[in-house]
């Protein structure tokens, strides 16, 4: 009897270090009544109201909701704001950024576009909860690394396996040959800079034209039902860009190249989004005219020239918002891409204002991705990506206090907040 | 006439630098003495002079009107590399005869940048790559003169920059194969210095006392070491493992030594009781983690753990980025820690004074400290925040109304042509490792290094 009690204890102390060895704790399922909350729809203004949450997305929103069963959350004086999309990171790409073993974004080779990240992601990487408990629900994780790093993944953060976490949108990144700097140890004289980026512009067009010939050769074989006999996985990544269904994603950042990737897009007749953007501020009104949209960040960055205005890099967005061109705000980050609403909240101090930059992390990024019918808005139908909080989305001090990713309710823990509970008051402490 | 031409001469450089300024109406969160709405602050010759409602100023003093705006005591970074021409002298373990003070730039536009989000005074530091790196200085953000000497802080104690783990290690054990290959070869490294320190201070005293006939070998790496153990200079060590912490805490001890500042510090909130009971200070990043292994374990609450447990805590920017918002970086341990305001501000201007050893002088608007003032249209601590002026010494060095042909000096503003640098934007510029590219670039190495140092921050 006694040995039986020592097993029990042993038993419940092995449960226990199983459930705390755990990352975080699980998240919650089932039919939520969100009442009274201050609603920040962004697509059809802000009222207080109720929401329902079931099935995974958002069952019903208005003034008053009354269903029979549902757990009832009292979001009374509480704001509630669509999940966050940060438009371009590497996060669940990368666990520890200086061990390349952990390194998942740059795979070898300057033309790799079939390389896709959404095979990469870890859906374990520590940095997830850590972000998520930020408001950020969703995040387009990209390789990096040379001209065609791979293919980028749109992803929900929270899943188990690349279906649970995919947010149903990928892209093909490209970074457009460059003209700057590459930093201050570049000592390239500016001869040499052009004349590598002219080496490297005639390497794209190549491909391109090479792309171009690819889906030809691809659709003809088609209509006549031959199988092709080549392997090409590099050209068949680039399909959906030649025949005009997806837009390439174009890295971009000093003005003269933003210039030439305009040029560039224009003749090439592609569907494109020109990402970086660090010097549109220099060219709003032509990305305007063409209609380029754009995913600019980290706006918490210095200006890329040393005379530069030292906020040039805080009122970019709300210089090209301004002129007409549709922004949306990433971090380009891994494990801080939790700083997204701080990133968004300088974009509206200097001048792009709340409600906008709100759009530029919730509906403009997901319209980018076409996904603008599943997320980034609180409207009926949506996805359930949501967060509840004690005040404005950007302010530095505001807390979370609720947080549903696809309907399911996320605990809001974190290695952060875990070493947080286990060190703030430590035992035994010295005294 | 010429009595005219002689009293313009006089007057000119008089009126030019002013150190005389009266800042009316605002509400000024003094860090030390609590939050006073509608005051005015008057300062004369570079120090604050009286702090009160509806003050009066000699006649031709410059009045800024600062109504409905928060006035704070200017910003101070405890650890920086802005203004300095090169940050590592990476060629042995310890280093100790070398200063950054040697090496000021103060044409470097981060200072002007830094001025812009209301940082008065940085921490110019050596680099991490030694055990015992080079001597730092204290400098005031003096932006506008072109003799580096101008930019240090008169009175400002004698600083160190010590660095442990992965730094050093990756330096020396991995790059010149010499110890420190290992933290337990970092913690030898010290006890070596210190002990050949006190061997040079003997012998030094025994041909003083003319027991020795013959004169030792001068040796300014030892006549430093020598200044830390009879406490003369600050240590300022670049630390972020727990157990490596406790090391220095008590190598430290068995030298008598006890002023130090752990730099970074990411699991100081580890053995936040041992730092408060050793008397030893910390100067964090606010979420900074996961860049490499020995940050892994961190957590943002950093600062407010510290905090909470007695320790001084500063936080820092380590970066020519984060030196211009740190006034959002204190912000960050509201959200990661509930810090009250006071506690929040204090991480940027008194604490890290304290951790400088110039709380006397600056830090807080008081009566008798310097006119080091920034100038805030919100609360510091709001994300919607725009810093409007900073002034150093009653000088304005930053004025948002006057920034179309501003202050900086090096460049032209409205210059046509110059370079876009393309990595230029990410904060890692200008960190710890700094200048080690070529030294560290090798094989596999290399290309890993080239791509941190276009990506990342590598501290």
């Amino acid at each position: 009897m006694h040995f039986l009690k020592i097993y029990i204890l042993l038993f419940c102390t092995l449960l226990l270090f199983n459930i705390n060895a755990q990352q975080v704790k699980k998240a919650e399922s089932g039919t939520f009544l969100l009442k009274n909350g201050n609603l920040h729809t962004v697509t059809s203004g802000t009222f207080v109201g109720d929401l329902l949450i079931k099935d995974g997305v958002i069952a019903d929103i208005g003034k008053s909701i009354s269903v029979s069963e549902a757990k009832i959350i009292d979001c009374s004086g509480k704001q509630i704001y669509p999940g966050l999309i940060d438009g371009g990171c590497r996060l669940g790409l990368v666990e520890i950024d200086a061990i390349s073993l952990t390194n998942d974004f740059n795979e070898l080779g300057d033309f790799v576009p079939h390389m896709k990240a959404l095979t990469a992601v870890n859906p374990n990487a520590v940095a997830i909860p850590v972000t998520r408990v930020n408001g950020i629900t969703t995040v387009f994780a990209k390789p990096d690394g040379g001209t065609f790093p791979g293919t980028g993944a749109l992803i929900h953060l929270f899943g188990y396996n690349p279906d649970q976490m995919s947010a149903g949108s990928e892209r093909v990144v490209m970074r457009f040959p460059s003209t700057g700097k590459r930093g201050r140890w570049d000592r390239r004289s500016d001869d040499d800079i052009k004349k590598d980026a002219e080496k490297a512009i005639k390497k794209i067009n190549d491909i391109w034209d090479t792309a171009n010939n690819y889906m030809k050769m691809d659709s003809a074989a088609r209509s006549e039902n031959i199988t092709l006999s080549t392997n090409n996985p590099q050209m068949l990544a680039l399909l959906p860009i030649v025949s005009g269904k997806e837009p390439i994603f174009i890295e971009v950042n000093s003005k003269k190249d933003i210039e030439s990737a305009i040029e560039w897009i224009t003749e090439k007749k592609y569907k494109a989004v020109f990402t970086g953007v660090a010097e549109g501020w220099r060219v709003a009104d032509k990305l305007a005219k063409n209609g380029i949209p754009v995913i600019t960040g980290p706006i918490l960055s210095v200006p890329g020239r040393d005379n530069d205005s030292y906020d040039s890099s805080y009122t970019n967005p709300s210089i090209m918002m301004k002129a007409g061109v549709k922004v949306a705000i990433r971090t380009d980050n891994a494990e801080n891409v939790r700083n997204l609403p701080f990133n968004a909240g300088f974009a509206a101090a200097y001048e792009m204002g709340k409600e906008e930059a709100l759009r530029a992390v919730t509906i403009n990024t997901a319209e980018i991705f076409d996904v603008g019918d599943k997320i980034g808005s609180l409207d009926k139908g949506k996805i359930a990506n949501l967060f509840i909080c004690d005040g404005d989305a950007f302010e530095t001090k505001t807390k979370i206090e609720h947080l549903f990713i696809k309907g399911w309710k996320i605990p809001l823990e974190s290695r952060h907040t875990l070493l947080y509970d286990e060190f703030l008051d430590r035992t035994p402490g010295l005294k | 006439m010429l009595k005219y031409i002689l009293l313009i001469i006089i007057l000119l450089p008089k009126d030019l630098l002013s150190q005389n300024i009266l800042v009316k109406n605002g509400t000024l969160l003094t860090v030390t003495n609590g939050v006073k709405e509608n005051t005015d602050i008057l300062i004369i010759n570079g120090k604050i002079a009286k702090i009160d409602k509806n003050l009066t100023a000699p006649e031709g003093t410059r009045i800024v009107d600062a109504n409905n705006q928060y006035v704070m005591p200017g910003i101070i970074d405890a650890h920086s590399h802005i203004a300095l021409d090169v940050i590592n002298e990476a060629t042995s373990p310890v280093t100790a005869e070398v200063n950054v003070g040697d090496v000021l730039d103060p044409l470097d536009v981060a200072i002007y940048r830094a001025l812009a989000g209301g940082v008065t005074i940085s921490h110019a530091m050596h680099g991490s790559a030694n055990a015992i790196g080079g001597q730092c200085e204290t400098i005031k953000h003096r932006f506008g003169t072109t003799n580096p000497d101008d930019l240090r802080m008169q009175g400002a104690p004698r600083t160190i920059k010590f660095a442990l783990g992965e730094n050093p290690i990756r330096t020396h054990g991995e790059g010149s194969k010499i110890s420190p290959n290992t933290r337990m070869g970092v913690e030898q490294i010290f006890r070596n210095a210190f002990s050949q320190a006190k061997l040079y201070m003997k012998e030094w005293d025994d041909y003083k006392k003319g027991i020795t006939k013959t004169s030792p070998v001068y040796s300014l790496r030892n006549e430093t070491i020598a200044d830390i153990l009879k406490g003369d200079i600050i240590i300022h060590c670049h630390s972020y493992r727990a157990d490596e912490i406790l090391m220095l805490m008590r190598v430290l001890k068995d030298f008598g030594i006890n002023k130090i500042c752990f730099q970074h510090v990411n699991e100081g909130f580890k053995v936040a009781p041992e730092l408060a009971a050793f008397g030893a200070s910390a100067s964090v990043f606010a979420d900074w983690w996961a860049y490499k292994f020995e940050v892994y374990y961190s957590t943002a609450y950093n600062a407010a753990i510290l905090t909470r447990n007695g320790v001084v805590t500063s936080i820092n920017s380590d970066s020519e980025e984060l030196i211009r918002h740190l006034y959002h970086e204190a912000a960050k341990t509201q959200r990661y820690g509930s810090l009250t305001d006071d506690e929040a501000l204090a991480l940027i201007t008194i604490n890290p004074a304290k951790q400088l050893g110039i709380d006397t002088k600056v830090g807080s608007i008081e009566v008798g400290k310097d006119g080091d003032i920034a100038i805030f249209s919100q609360h510091p601590l709001s994300i919607y925040t725009i810093p409007q002026m900073t002034i150093v010494d009653g000088i304005v060095k930053f004025d948002i109304k006057n920034d179309e042909a501003d202050m900086r000096i090096d460049i032209n503003p409205n210059e046509t042509y110059s370079s876009f640098y393309e990595n230029q934007r990410h904060h890692e510029s200008q960190g710890c490792m700094h200048g080690l590219e070529e030294l560290l670039m090798e094989d596999s190495y290399a290309k890993f290094m080239r791509y941190k140092y276009s990506k990342n921050h590598s501290h």
